[in-house]
């Protein structure tokens, strides 16, 4: 199996944790997920990284609560604070409602927080901002290109303030260039906003550019089989490309040697 | 400049079209081809129409059609609409509903004039129920497959940000979702009810169609095609005053 605690950071809040995630779509007999065990530190970038079709997605839902697991517990710490969302999701095609302008998609996760309208607009126009948008704010979605329209997604959820941003291969649907612009934006924003982000993605790539930890899952039924702390940023040299070399046979499902100890950080190797 | 002509170019080319239709006939009824009594002449429709005028038959006519007309068709597409979304967002209700919407479905309009009688009488509820049936089915169906048509993502994206019960599920994603198709929906139901009208009204109550059956019997074509061209003009306006309407609601759509 797999990780536990961290002594390095095992004081850090914990922003998420789940413990013995099972799921089931026939009740039981056969399982999607099963034992997943994790825990997410404030501030943290993890990527969760796994190949295609293995359960990323659902188990990003099970954590954002779409998605009711058939065993374990999640538990999601949540600040305090008011009119704000505990978790927010960025979905893989943006998923803009077509019929309210681009503004109103952004105050979607607003509405039925309390706030008044004017309150709701200018904290969808500062998230637009954050995003470069604000000056498409009375537009239609249909009428923004397909990075246009993730950056709403984007601000959609950042505008509530979540503790746990949830992000499910937001910009697989994107071209090259509009992706690494978008990867470079979110390392900014998140520099800046110094949130929690749980990033999904089948790139390793990405999720090295992205991520100072790295989750892998694979298996069926899927489970987590490695835990990769990367270090600072910029993630390259030695040890960095040892560990992506295991990264890669953890997601083939090949056997790792080290499988017992599967939790890396990269100053070890 | 161009789209400007463009936008010209259609309607012209309609009326062109209409203008080469009437010059045919009435060369044609001139020239002998056609004995006025089979088709009269277009230049004979503006007399007759303004005897009816004149007489107050025709204005009558139209307010009575009318009246037929909005209350079947705002019944028919109010209850259509709302049977349809329902049935659309509750899987039991619409499970519960299918036996009967497969017995009354095939059932035309028009087989329903011996019970619009019997139950209401030569009148106008009687006109108005014919008229509702036949739009009903219209808004329902429209209505039902504009809800199952809905990307179920975007359910996923309204509970993901807060709305998921079943109230914030229709005001957040089933009725804009829906919205273009059940506009849609009302638009053929607004073209559909003109011709109820007239087959709601041939059995005796009085408006457009009667005014028809008695023109007809008397031979008196030029006044059947009068009461004809009546009808698409009236159908003509009901569709523009919607499609302002629409063209307002669903801008998002481009």
């Amino acid at each position: 199996m797999a990780i536990r605690e961290t002594a390095a950071s095992g004081t850090a809040d914990v922003v998420v944790r789940l413990e013995n995630i099972g799921l089931s779509h026939d009740h039981g007999r056969s399982f999607i997920l099963r034992h997943v065990d994790l825990e997410i530190r404030a501030g943290e970038f993890v990527a969760l990284l796994g190949p295609s079709g293995v359960g990323k997605s659902t188990l990003l839902r099970v954590i954002m609560g779409l998605v009711p697991p058939s065993e374990g517990l999640v538990t999601l710490q949540s600040r305090p604070a008011q009119a704000h969302r505990p978790a927010a999701m960025v979905f893989q095609d943006a998923k803009l409602m077509p019929w309210r302008s681009v503004r109103r998609n952004v105050e979607l996760g607003l509405e039925g927080l309390g706030l008044n309208r004017a309150e709701r607009q200018a904290r969808a126009m500062s998230a637009l901002e954050l995003v470069g948008l604000a000056d498409r704010a009375g537009r239609w979605p249909r009428q923004l290109s397909g990075g246009q329209r993730q950056r709403v997604g984007v601000a959609r959820a950042l505008t509530v303030e979540p503790d746990l941003l949830l992000m499910d291969e937001p910009f697989g649907a994107l071209d090259a260039i509009t992706r690494a612009s978008l990867q470079r934006e979110l390392l900014d924003i998140h520099a800046r906003r110094q949130g929690t982000v749980l990033f999904v993605t089948h790139d390793l790539d990405e999720a090295l550019l992205l991520a100072d930890r790295i989750i892998i899952l694979q298996g069926q039924p899927a489970g987590v089989k490695g835990d990769f702390m990367v270090g600072p940023r910029p993630h390259e040299g030695t040890a960095v490309r040892a560990m992506a070399g295991r990264m890669k046979r953890l997601i083939a499902g090949e056997a790792d040697p080290g499988a017992d100890a599967a939790y890396w950080q990269a100053s070890e190797i | 400049m161009n789209q400007a002509r463009s936008r010209l170019l259609r309607p012209a080319l309609g009326l062109a079209g209409l203008a080469v239709l009437f010059g045919v006939w009435e060369g044609a009824v001139r020239g002998g081809w056609i004995q006025s009594g089979f088709l009269p002449a277009p230049s004979s429709l503006g007399p007759a129409w303004l005897d009816e005028v004149r007489s107050g038959a025709w204005v009558q006519a139209i307010r009575d059609s009318l009246t037929h007309y909005l209350t079947g068709l705002v019944a028919g597409s109010v209850t259509g609409t709302l049977v349809g979304l329902l049935c659309g967002a509750l899987p039991v209700l619409d499970g519960l509903l299918s036996g009967i919407v497969r017995v009354l479905r095939p059932i035309p309009g028009l087989a329903w004039v011996p019970f619009a009688i019997l139950w209401f009488g030569l009148n106008t509820a009687g006109a108005t129920f014919i008229i509702a049936i036949s739009v009903f089915w219209i808004n329902f169906y429209a209505a039902y497959g504009a809800v199952r048509a809905i990307d179920p993502d975007l359910y996923e994206v309204a509970a993901a940000f807060g709305h998921g019960g079943f109230w914030a599920r229709l005001r957040t994603v089933v009725l804009p979702a829906a919205s273009p198709g059940v506009l849609d929906g009302l638009r053929t139901g607004i073209g559909q009810a003109w011709m109820s009208v007239v087959a709601a009204e041939l059995f005796g109550v009085p408006g457009i169609g009667a005014r028809m059956m008695q023109a007809s019997s008397l031979l008196a074509t030029d006044l059947v095609v009068v009461y004809m061209l009546t009808m698409a003009l009236l159908y003509a306006v009901t569709d523009m005053l919607f499609m302002l309407v629409r063209r307002r609601l669903l801008g998002w759509q481009g």
